[in-house]
């Protein structure tokens, strides 16, 4: 990623904030209008952490294809950021509900479907740390990522319609859900959070990578210590 | 002989094995049966009619008390063929497929059986208020059924892993969740007058359509569990 980029994306995020505190207008019909100002902050990460899980089943798949490790090595990106973005969910909605509904926790579906999603990728977390052999972790891991994902799908999509939320569910993408202002700053925010998520994703791929090489040169060095020769 | 009926032939073979193998030893219906009854018996103690626990949290404890049983049992199938050092015999005689569907009618026909003797007991135990007797025989074994779907490929990749017993446990809730809740949500509704098939419906759907995703989901990847 470019210096460019990476300024324009701290501008355009310290804009995005700027214009959803001040220029944003209160949201009528909540409790505290002026609190619903962080659905612009939280609807973005919510999404985001969908795409992020979303990216690493298809890495996963990606990687059942091909066997090349670099596709492992991003499905495991892919997770990690998609379980920082869970938790920034979280506690953003956390504190709203806090605001509009009394409490912080109430067991909506919606609440409880994004802890069960971190449980999933907490055990695909774990299973990662189970298994030795690279080969054979990035393989076990595809598969359970590929089992986990369609208990993802119900937990995202299906489970909060059949039981009553107090969340609600068609306004991002129905034309009447959304006030226009905040569509705006909502997917403003989103589209310097994707910038984001993008920089996060190759530092941490050429970490990865890095790391790869070095064992590699110590291995290297390993095998070319004369066995034997030394007295 | 197509090639579709050599699969089926393969998966009977395996089930017809393991099933062999279970009434020798009985090692897994020993483990699940008796996990079950246990609980049952202590939720029994604790839970007793004058304790005055609403329905519908007896209708969670029964679904907690089945998929904690099934945890302990149901990654025996390919755990005993790694600690026996068959697996190869096996990868060697019957495709990824036969294996994998063999190992699952297994594992559905223990969920059965596990159902069968312990939730009598757990209702009679518990005085569970059943009033939709049909509904709740219904969500009962499709929801035993959806179980077993769910967990034979994490089982499979169990196996393959260190630290099997807990493994299992930690990687099969998530994947189970889904028919679970909605099992949960179903016998609620088999417990109440006013509830019923109507209340329902939603959940036998998602059960039958989880089961319908999951099991193909499972052949998919399984190849790539199994094989080396």
């Amino acid at each position: 990623m470019s210096t460019t980029t990476k300024v324009l994306t701290g501008v355009w995020i310290a804009a995005v904030t700027v214009a959803a505190f001040t220029w944003l207008p209160p949201a009528q019909g909540f409790r505290n209008p002026e609190s619903a100002r962080i659905v612009v902050f939280h609807v973005p990460c919510a999404v985001l952490t969908f795409i992020a899980f979303m990216a690493n089943a298809l890495y996963s798949w990606k990687y059942l294809r091909s066997r090349n490790p670099l596709a492992d090595a991003k499905a495991n990106i892919s997770a990690e950021l998609g379980m920082l973005f869970a938790v920034l969910a979280t506690v953003t909605g956390s504190l709203f509900a806090m605001e509009q509904w009394g409490s912080p926790w109430n067991w909506d579906p919606r609440e409880t479907s994004i802890v069960m999603l971190m449980l999933v990728y907490a055990a695909y977390f774990v299973l990662r740390g189970s298994v030795e052999e690279k080969s054979k972790r990035a393989r076990l891991s595809a598969a359970y990522a590929l089992l986990a994902f369609p208990a993802m799908v119900f937990l995202i999509w299906i489970f909060p319609r059949i039981v009553e939320s107090l969340h609600p569910t068609n306004t991002l993408f129905s034309r009447t859900g959304l006030d226009p202002a905040y569509r705006v700053t909502l997917w403003g925010f989103f589209a310097g959070l994707v910038s984001v998520y993008v920089w996060m994703f190759r530092l941490r791929l050429r970490v990865e990578l890095a790391e790869a090489r070095l064992r590699e040169r110590r291995h290297s060095e390993l095998e070319m210590e004369p066995i034997g020769a030394q007295p | 002989m197509s090639r579709s009926s050599g699969w089926a032939r393969e998966a009977q073979a395996v089930f017809a094995k393991d099933c062999l193998l279970e009434l020798r030893t009985r090692v897994a219906l020993g483990a699940v049966v008796l996990f079950a009854v246990t609980s049952v018996v202590a939720a029994g103690f604790a839970l007793a009619p004058p304790s005055g626990v609403a329905g519908d949290v007896k209708a969670a404890l029964l679904w907690v008390v089945i998929f904690f049983a099934a945890v302990a049992g149901l990654s025996r199938v390919f755990v005993v063929e790694e600690e026996t050092r068959t697996a190869d015999a096996l990868r060697l005689a019957v495709s990824p497929v036969g294996v994998f569907v063999g190992k699952l009618a297994f594992n559905t026909v223990l969920m059965w059986v596990l159902c069968a003797l312990t939730v009598p007991l757990y209702l009679v135990l518990l005085e569970a208020p059943v009033v939709h007797w049909g509904l709740f025989v219904v969500v009962t074994f499709l929801g035993s059924t959806a179980l077993a779907c769910a967990t034979t490929a994490v089982a499979a990749i169990v196996a393959k892993a260190s630290m099997r017993g807990a493994l299992f446990g930690v990687l099969s809730f998530p994947v189970a969740l889904p028919p679970l809740l909605v099992a949960i949500h179903g016998t609620k509704a088999a417990w109440m007058a006013n509830a019923g098939w109507r209340a329902a419906i939603g959940d036998i759907q998602v059960l039958v359509g989880f089961m319908l995703v999951i099991v193909p989901a499972s052949l998919l990847v399984f190849e790539h569990i199994w094989s080396d």
